[in-house]
């Protein structure tokens, strides 16, 4: 079986593994790093619960071989607030974004790439920019409210 | 959710990729973005035991130019940056709007606009846009390169003219003439994101609000996307009016037989078919002037 | 006063889950751990006729390859709750089948390996042969003369016939009756897509001939029970169970299925812990689906929208085999619910639990109430359009009043139960007020001469939730194998930091929140102190788990309870301490003291610190505030309100926009209406999902078309209004906080709502009626039709 070395920067760490190329990203976070925050809630790509930064950009780390990623920077859930909440985070428990929590990691990362991108988005703006990711408990509402309360925050307002 | 065992190659050269195709024929697959190919790939739907992975050639193969006459964009393009470019906005501005409409962010990031086409998803919206812009598709073999009409590359359920060892390396899409119009309206399946149906529309009015031409492509809707030439024949050279509008998109699925499944059965789908062609048509023209 | 009840208080469990730190079962790993994937039958009936695993045993990194006959020994699943009153011809999975199966994805073999991939590998490799035999997915078709049979032990494929209410009564009402309306509808069959997969993860100690069992449950005590009593044949005491983090459940996880039994065996027999989870696709064809009801009513009225009668009929398609409590569902918690919120003097439900070749039916949110909620919303609407009068005037004129509880519906439904508590009209008035009931019927005359298709549906629902009292739902009474009581633990330790067990179990709900703000109110200590701790059976009292909407109404008040012992307790230690005679002692805001004198006091910490170093205790008090109580209320209880969607309908597509949705709901006093107001969002967002989008589809041979995600539409953000909720109060008697429960009141008001209010857009058209889900197509064809 070919095993190929890859190294990753995974939150700021840099991280040599010999994975076998089939290994899917979120597996390698996951199994090889122990980084069991990226969940998975599905098989074909649909529910974003396992969202990660690579290189910067919100991706779907199910839908991309750890081969992929060798040489590139990722944050997962776990390095995204460097030890502090993220003003994200902040935002979901302020504002009851999460029940059970299982898209939340996956949700969250998606959101800080959409704040990054418009930083002042209507509520129609969030509800589009989340189709990538589902949540079953929610209904979104508070989802959308944490979302606008985090933009708020970064714009300076309370 | 766990793909079949492959061996990886991540050539760094368009060249070095065709010489693995060549070597490892059908069992090999050129991996773009990965989000038509490793989602059938952990469904084991798809099996190949050699990945040739492009990544490496996103230097070459990721750009969007305009070279005056045309728009040359890379292969490797991403949704994200045919979405976002304010090249294409202002100059093929349908091309953004089909790449916006795509899955979610997170996939736009990744997929590509040559994987998309290459894929030929009956279901995949870049293919209307294509055919709507008239492209032209840029194929590299070990012989060298050759050019594919747009109108000429769809076969059908995930069929190309690509040929086996053929790398799609760029689509030409000559700038649309001063005036013109265009549109992509989508019918979003709720739960894939895919397009139950798609009609892109591009139209070009003359000084006397008559339409002086048309192309109008659609997707989701037949085993593969198709220009519907019936509707721009329908079209062109009379005055536009949204009665005008409407009779001709009766003609949407002239000659077709629409999928079926159970969510849209054909009949349904061929009316959705005339519905998002209507709607493509009004807001091109719209767009126009 | 009370500081933290009724505040709109952050979660306490939020930090670790927005961190990704929280340990869902996949997460979990253990030393040595192995991997499982299970082979699933392709087929929905068929024999299994051979399996050969010789060579996928030889793949590298196979442990070893397992067939039904090696878990020939342990028992089928037991089904715990069946249908009161009458015979079931039970049949229940076992842990992997042996020569028959009746669904697709039940389990045929099992491979272990040293990693995932490598088992998933392996499951290619094993030959079965099958002889496939002849299908039936349609509950109705399935007891037609000539329809393949599932089971020897239930002719005409009928599991079991029950029914409630009384049937020459409503008859001879029906026959009275000025008008008799009569439609089919439809309760589709949903799939509950818990984001979180499902799994297990068994070890064993062959030291202690111990098992531990981690596994994605709503009820891990019952599961220990059912897997070591009915199932392995081992003592209780034998077993650990315990569910990590939950990631959502809406009843699929409160079951026992096979894998659970199985991963305890496995590692048992390979020496080395097996975790094994699901990938969505097993989710959906493997694990419980819900609903699945074809119905049948007529409703009596007289001319002035008095409803006199209800006769319903219902084919409630239970699936190939029967699912833990699967018979429970469609009648005591659907039949028994069906007079709503008005006094219908005669009522009678006929209900047939019908195998098919399909995945198991059992709870999903709601489990019953919405199905009811469904039948009599749409009834009423449809005696309201009939008699061309207002859909509010009719639920108005045939509310059950304020002065009528306790209220026990008519034709003995609720068998001998009666509804606590309630003000209809008040929620009815509030939500007609809120949505600007005149305004918009004004809007919608104005929309429709522009071609614009709005309307506006009500739903005003009673259901019935702390399911409970044990002699009600037990085995004499509505056929539930056990009794349905809830637990807790409280023990305030030395420095005041008092831990909480519960048999609850908290899978979103925000339990461990909840449940600490009433302790430290009623013990008066702050909520930091508090540590509510669940889901694991070595360290928390028995209890039944979580779902029924039941861990406020009686999980909650049995640590009420509990804590209502540890202050008297206290309070008389208190007074020791004080020297002062218990008599003249109050507990106040954790402090006791003598009335009167609450600057002399001691503190809540000072007298735990007391009883832990117990010195010097007052004569026979026994050590250590800790108290253990047992909560078994006298009635369920009977939340309430009314919700208001307002849609378009885009008449070209077919498409349904919602406008506006609102929510009056009556849930008792609310403990914290942040999380309350959560779980009617989530709870209304399932409901639209119903009426919407989500739909199982089987073809004919029992494949499930819409196996995955892509295909099965669970509702995204953009598909999604923004909801108004609101509350009114109006306490239980049931219970001494007034609790009544919350967590299923969205999903069992919401499709009928939506339903409504797409008919009402569509009234101009003639149309009564369209069958959930209203899809596009289903929308469009009946504009179609109705033009025609
Ligand atoms: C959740 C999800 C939602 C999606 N929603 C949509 C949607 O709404 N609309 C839509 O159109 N698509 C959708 N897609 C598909 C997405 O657009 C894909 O990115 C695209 O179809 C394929 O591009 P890719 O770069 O990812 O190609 P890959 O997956 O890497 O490749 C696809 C196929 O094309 C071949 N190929 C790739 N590039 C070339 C090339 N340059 N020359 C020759 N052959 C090549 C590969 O060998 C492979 O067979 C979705 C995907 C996902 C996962
Ligand atoms: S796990 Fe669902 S999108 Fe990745
Ligand atoms: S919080 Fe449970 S899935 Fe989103």
């Amino acid at each position: 079986m070919q095993k190929i070395p890859i190294t990753v920067e995974v939150n700021g760490r840099k991280a040599s593994r010999e994975v076998e190329p089939r290994l899917l990203l979120v597996h390698f976070l996951r199994e090889a790093l122990g980084l069991t925050g990226t969940k998975i809630g599905c098989d074909t790509s649909q529910c974003g619960s396992c969202t990660v930064h690579l290189d910067g950009m919100a991706v779907k780390s199910c839908t991309v071989l750890a081969v992929q990623a060798n040489g590139s920077q990722v944050t997962t859930i776990e390095g995204l607030g460097n030890g502090e909440l993220h003003p994200m985070q902040q935002a979901f428990w302020d504002n009851h974004g999460l029940q059970c929590g299982y898209c939340t990691p996956g949700m969250i990362m998606t959101a800080t790439k959409l704040l990054e991108e418009n930083p002042n988005p209507s509520d129609e703006e969030i509800r589009d920019g989340l189709e990538g990711n589902l949540c079953r408990c929610t209904g979104y509402e508070n989802i959308v409210k944490a979302i606008r309360a985090a933009a708020e925050t970064a714009r300076g307002g309370s | 959710m766990y793909p079949e065992a492959f061996s990886y190659h991540a050539p760094s050269t368009v060249e070095e990729a065709l010489a693995l195709l060549e070597r490892h024929g059908d069992d090999a697959k050129l991996l773009a973005g990965g989000h038509s190919l490793l989602p059938a790939m952990k469904l084991r739907l798809s099996g190949p035991t050699h990945i040739i992975d492009m990544k490496h050639l996103r230097g070459s193969l990721d750009y969007i130019r305009d070279e005056g006459d045309d728009v040359a964009i890379g292969a490797l393009t991403t949704h994200r940056s045919l979405e976002r470019s304010e090249l294409l906005r202002g100059k093929l501005p349908v091309l953004a709007e089909t790449a916006g409409c795509i899955g979610d962010m997170q996939v736009r990031n990744l997929g590509t606009l040559g994987g998309s086409v290459a894929h030929a998803d009956p279901a995949g919206d870049l293919p209307a846009a294509v055919l709507a812009l008239d492209a032209v598709l840029v194929a590299q073999g070990s012989g060298g390169t050759r050019t594919i009409a747009a109108g000429e590359f769809f076969h059908g359920f995930f069929e190309t003219a690509l040929e086996a060892g053929e790398i799609l390396i760029e689509l030409r899409i000559p700038t649309l003439a001063a005036g013109s119009g265009s549109s992509y309206q989508k019918f979003f399946h709720p739960a894939s994101g895919y397009a139950v149906c798609g009609a892109a529309a591009v139209i070009t009015p003359d000084a006397s609000g008559n339409v002086a031409s048309c192309r109008v492509a659609l997707t989701g809707v037949s085993e593969g996307a198709y220009r519907a030439t019936a509707v721009e024949e329908a079209l062109v050279g009379k005055p536009f009016s949204e009665e005008l509008a409407a009779a001709a998109a009766e003609h949407a699925a002239d000659g077709i037989e629409p999928l079926e499944d159970y969510f849209a059965d054909a009949t349904y789908r061929g009316h959705l078919a005339k519905t998002f062609v209507k709607r493509a048509l009004l807001t091109a023209w719209e767009r126009s002037g | 006063m009370a500081k933290y009840v009724g505040a709109r208080q952050k979660r306490v469990e939020d930090p670790r889950l927005i961190t990704g730190n929280a340990r869902y079962l996949e997460d979990v790993q253990l030393p040595g751990m192995l991997h499982a994937a299970v082979l699933r039958s392709p087929y929905a009936h068929a024999r299994i006729d051979s399996i050969d695993t010789s060579a996928a045993s030889r793949l590298p990194g196979v442990v070893a390859v397992f067939t039904g006959q090696d878990f020939a020994d342990l028992n089928p699943l037991p089904c715990a709750w069946q249908a009161g009153g009458v015979t079931n011809n039970a049949n229940t999975p076992r842990v992997l089948e042996i020569d028959k199966v009746t669904h697709t994805g039940m389990g045929i073999a099992v491979v272990v390996a040293e990693d995932r991939y490598a088992a998933e590998d392996a499951l290619a490799h094993i030959e079965v042969a099958y002889s496939v035999l002849p299908t039936v997915v349609d509950a109705k078709k399935a007891t037609e003369a000539g329809a393949p049979q599932l089971h020897e032990n239930a002719p005409d494929n009928i599991c079991m016939t029950w029914e409630c209410g009384d049937q020459d009564g409503t008859d001879r009402a029906l026959g009275a009756s000025d008008v008799v309306i009569r439609e089919h509808l439809t309760n589709q069959r949903l799939i509950p897509t818990a984001m979180e997969p499902r799994g297990a993860i068994g070890s064993y100690d062959p030291g202690t001939e111990e098992y531990t069992v981690w596994m994605t449950s709503q009820a891990p005590h019952v599961m220990r029970l059912l897997m070591t009593a009915f199932v392995m044949g081992i003592p209780e005491t034998k077993m650990r169970c315990l569910s990590p983090q939950v990631g959502g459940a809406f009843g699929s996880k409160i079951f026992l299925y096979p894998e659970y039994p199985m991963v305890a065996v496995l590692a048992q027999k390979l020496g080395r812990p097996v975790k094994w989870t699901e990938s969505r696709q097993e989710n959906y064809i493997a694990t419980t689906h819900g609903r699945d009801h074809q119905t049948d009513f007529e409703v009596g009225a007289l001319r002035d929208g008095t409803i006199t009668a209800l006769k319903v009929t219902t084919y409630a398609n239970l699936g190939g085999t029967l699912s833990t409590i699967a018979p429970g569902i469609p009648t005591s918690l659907y039949g028994s619910m069906l007079s709503g919120t008005y006094k219908i003097p005669h009522l009678h439900c006929q209900v047939y639990g019908v195998y098919t070749n399909t995945a198991m039916v059992d709870a999903y949110r709601g489990a019953g109430r919405p199905e009811a909620t469904f039948v009599i919303e749409r009834a009423v609407d449809l005696v309201a359009r009939e008699l061309n009068l207002d859909p509010a005037e009719v639920r108005r004129k045939n509310f059950i009043q304020p002065e009528d509880f306790p209220y026990e519906p008519a034709s003995n439904l609720l068998n001998g139960l009666a509804y606590d508590s309630g003000e209809y009209e008040k929620a009815l008035e509030r939500a007609l007020e809120q949505v600007g009931y005149r305004e918009f019927r004004q809007e919608q005359q104005e929309a429709r001469q522009q071609g614009r298709y709005l309307g506006i549906g009500l739903s005003s629902y009673v259901e019935i939730c702390g399911v409970a009292p044990s002699k009600w739902v037990g085995l004499p009474g509505e056929g539930w194998g056990a009794g349905l009581w809830e637990s807790a633990n409280v023990r305030v330790h030395l420095t005041g930091k008092t831990v909480v067990t519960t048999g609850s179990q908290s899978h979103g709900q925000g339990l461990e929140t909840t449940m600490a703000q009433v302790v430290a109110d009623e013990l008066g200590i702050p909520i930091e102190d508090i540590e509510v701790k669940h889901s694991d059976t070595m360290s928390t009292p028995f209890g039944y788990g979580t779902y029924g909407s039941r861990s406020a109404a009686v999980g909650t008040i049995a640590l009420y309870n509990s804590v209502q012992r540890i202050k008297e307790k206290a309070r008389k230690l208190g007074a020791h301490m004080l020297e002062a005679s218990e008599e003249d002692v109050v507990y106040q805001d954790g402090n006791v003291f003598v009335k009167g004198s609450p600057e002399q006091a001691k503190t809540i910490q000072e007298i735990a610190g007391a009883a832990a170093v117990a010195y010097d205790l007052p004569a026979g008090m026994e050590p250590f505030l800790d108290d253990t109580a047992y909560y078994d209320p006298p009635n369920c209880t009977y939340p309430f309100g009314t919700h208001i969607c307002i849609v378009e309908v885009d008449t070209d597509t077919g498409r349904v926009e919602i406008k506006r949705y609102l929510s009056v709901d009556d849930c008792g006093p609310v403990i914290n209406p942040l999380i309350a107001d959560g779980q009617v969002q989530g709870g209304i967002t399932q409901g639209i999902a119903q009426a919407l989008y989500e739909f199982a589809a089987y073809d004919d041979s029992g494949q499930l078309l819409t196996a995955s995600m892509m295909d099965y539409a669970i509702p995204k953000a953009e598909h999604l209004p923004h909801f108004e909720n609101s509350h009114t109060v109006t306490p239980s008697p049931v219970n001494p906080m007034g609790i009544k429960g919350i967590g299923e009141a969205g999903t069992i008001a919401s499709a009928p709502a939506v339903v409504n209010a797409v008919v009402d857009a569509l009234s101009p058209f003639g149309i009564r009626d369209i069958n959930m889900p209203l899809t596009p197509q289903a929308v469009w064809r009946a504009i179609q039709e109705a033009g025609r």
